[in-house]
């Protein structure tokens, strides 16, 4: 956010400056309405995120028979709350159990499920990501603070095709009796592209 | 195309570092980037596999020494003049020297309605599967040089059909001629060691999105 402040006092340069001089041309062109930019922007910095995924979660994790759909047609159980269209037309969710961990990727550019995780965070579109989570999953989660035991079976997802994917994290034991809003509240967005696993923050432990 | 994006299973690229609190964007420009790449893309001018061509097509040392939205201003820059929504020279000068009709702009009341449409890459074509989950293939040994969306990593290697998603758009022909070549998409299952030899762990695997075009029985 830094940046964005130092902008408007410091001269630009590189990419700033021809994204400035390309949105000053197409405007002149009549190719694109400003007004419309603010319109695309705003929706994604602060309509679409990761708190969408987390509530269908959440309702997965209490209602068995929406467990049961979502896992049988994600597409329908996920715009069942209204998260529908751009990279996210057609959904998958992969469950993870005790002997299965799921990992997201997309080894050759970055899609990523936007109507319930918003846009991809940088690590996410990194090269050392995209390189490493097909062939060193284990490797990967282990420097992120989730090593996968041996006799759990790691299954990593390269999302090649106009499908997206969202994990469906493990319940996590301490949370009985929480409502859905309360389960919703710990859900991240890494477990849900599978880099981590949903735990109990010591502030909420009962 | 053999390209620097295709980067499943190289090493050296160095250590996964998520940022804590990350924002959606890091700078003015990024936004700026990403939204007129989208409201560009409402004119229809061009698919969702020739914008991720045009981005492939950045030589590979720029494309690795550069972030994220600099390589869709690049491809945005490519995709305007390839499809004439923009000159050479204009891109160069900044300036216009003619105005496009005001037809097929993306309107801010619109924003959110485009936003909600499917784009309908699955298509409701019928045509039959060559495959049904369960029967072993191999992936097909092929180098095209223009778009593909089967990896390199997976080239020549045997899977297992896990499932069948249905008729989808074919975005290796899509990119290139807008063929949309209707055929079944499904999730192939390769065994890790399949991929990565005998270091890799026995239970784990890679499922990757792949085409009739791509797969051949085993």
């Amino acid at each position: 956010m830094s940046d964005s402040v130092h902008e408007h006092d410091q001269p630009l340069s590189g990419p700033a400056l021809r994204v400035k001089a390309l949105e000053s041309l197409l405007t002149e062109k009549g190719l694109v309405d400003p007004k419309a930019l603010d319109e695309l922007i705003d929706t994604y910095e602060t309509k679409v995120g990761p708190r969408n995924g987390a509530r269908i979660v959440a309702r997965a994790w209490v209602d068995p028979a929406y467990r049961q759909w979502l896992l049988a047609d994600a597409t329908a159980a996920i715009a069942e709350f209204g998260f529908i269209g751009r990279q996210g037309e057609d959904m998958v969710v992969l469950e993870n159990t005790p002997k299965v961990r799921n990992m997201v990727v997309c080894t050759l550019c970055s899609c990523y499920p936007w109507p319930v995780l918003g846009l991809p965070p940088v690590w996410y579109k990194s090269a050392p990501y995209r390189s490493r989570a097909v062939i060193d999953p284990r490797g990967v989660l282990k420097e992120l603070g989730n090593e996968v035991p041996d006799d759990v079976e790691v299954r990593v997802w390269d999302s090649t095709a106009e499908l997206r994917y969202l994990v469906l994290p493990e319940r996590p034991a301490g949370t009985e009796g929480w409502s859905e809003d309360e389960l919703a509240g710990i859900v991240t967005r890494d477990a849900m592209i599978g880099v981590a696993q949903v735990t109990v923050p010591a502030e909420s432990r009962r | 195309m053999n390209g620097v994006h295709d980067m499943g299973g190289m090493h050296g690229m160095g250590p996964v570092e998520i940022e804590k609190n990350e924002p959606v964007f890091h700078a003015e420009w990024e936004r700026h980037a990403f939204a007129l790449t989208l409201a560009s893309g409402f004119r229809g001018r061009w698919n969702i596999d020739m914008g991720r061509y045009s981005r492939e097509q950045m030589p590979p040392a720029e494309y690795l020494a550069t972030t994220y939205y600099e390589h869709w201003l690049f491809g945005l820059e490519k995709l305007l003049v390839d499809e004439k929504l923009v000159t050479a020279n204009e891109l160069a000068t900044g300036h216009a020297e003619a105005r496009a009709g005001a037809e097929g702009i993306l309107r801010a009341s619109e924003v959110a309605v485009f936003l909600r449409n499917r784009r309908n890459a699955r298509l409701d074509d019928d045509v039959p599967p060559r495959f049904k989950a369960g029967d072993r293939v191999v992936a097909r040994n092929i180098h095209p040089v223009g778009h593909t969306r089967l990896p390199r990593y997976a080239r020549g290697r045997h899977g297992v059909i896990d499932r069948d998603h249905g008729v989808f758009i074919f975005p290796d022909t899509n990119a290139m001629s807008r063929d949309k070549k209707p055929q079944h998409c499904y999730s192939v299952r390769f065994a890790a060691r399949e991929l990565w030899g005998p270091e890799a762990a026995a239970c784990d695997s890679v499922y990757v999105n792949l085409w009739d075009d791509h797969l051949d029985p085993a």
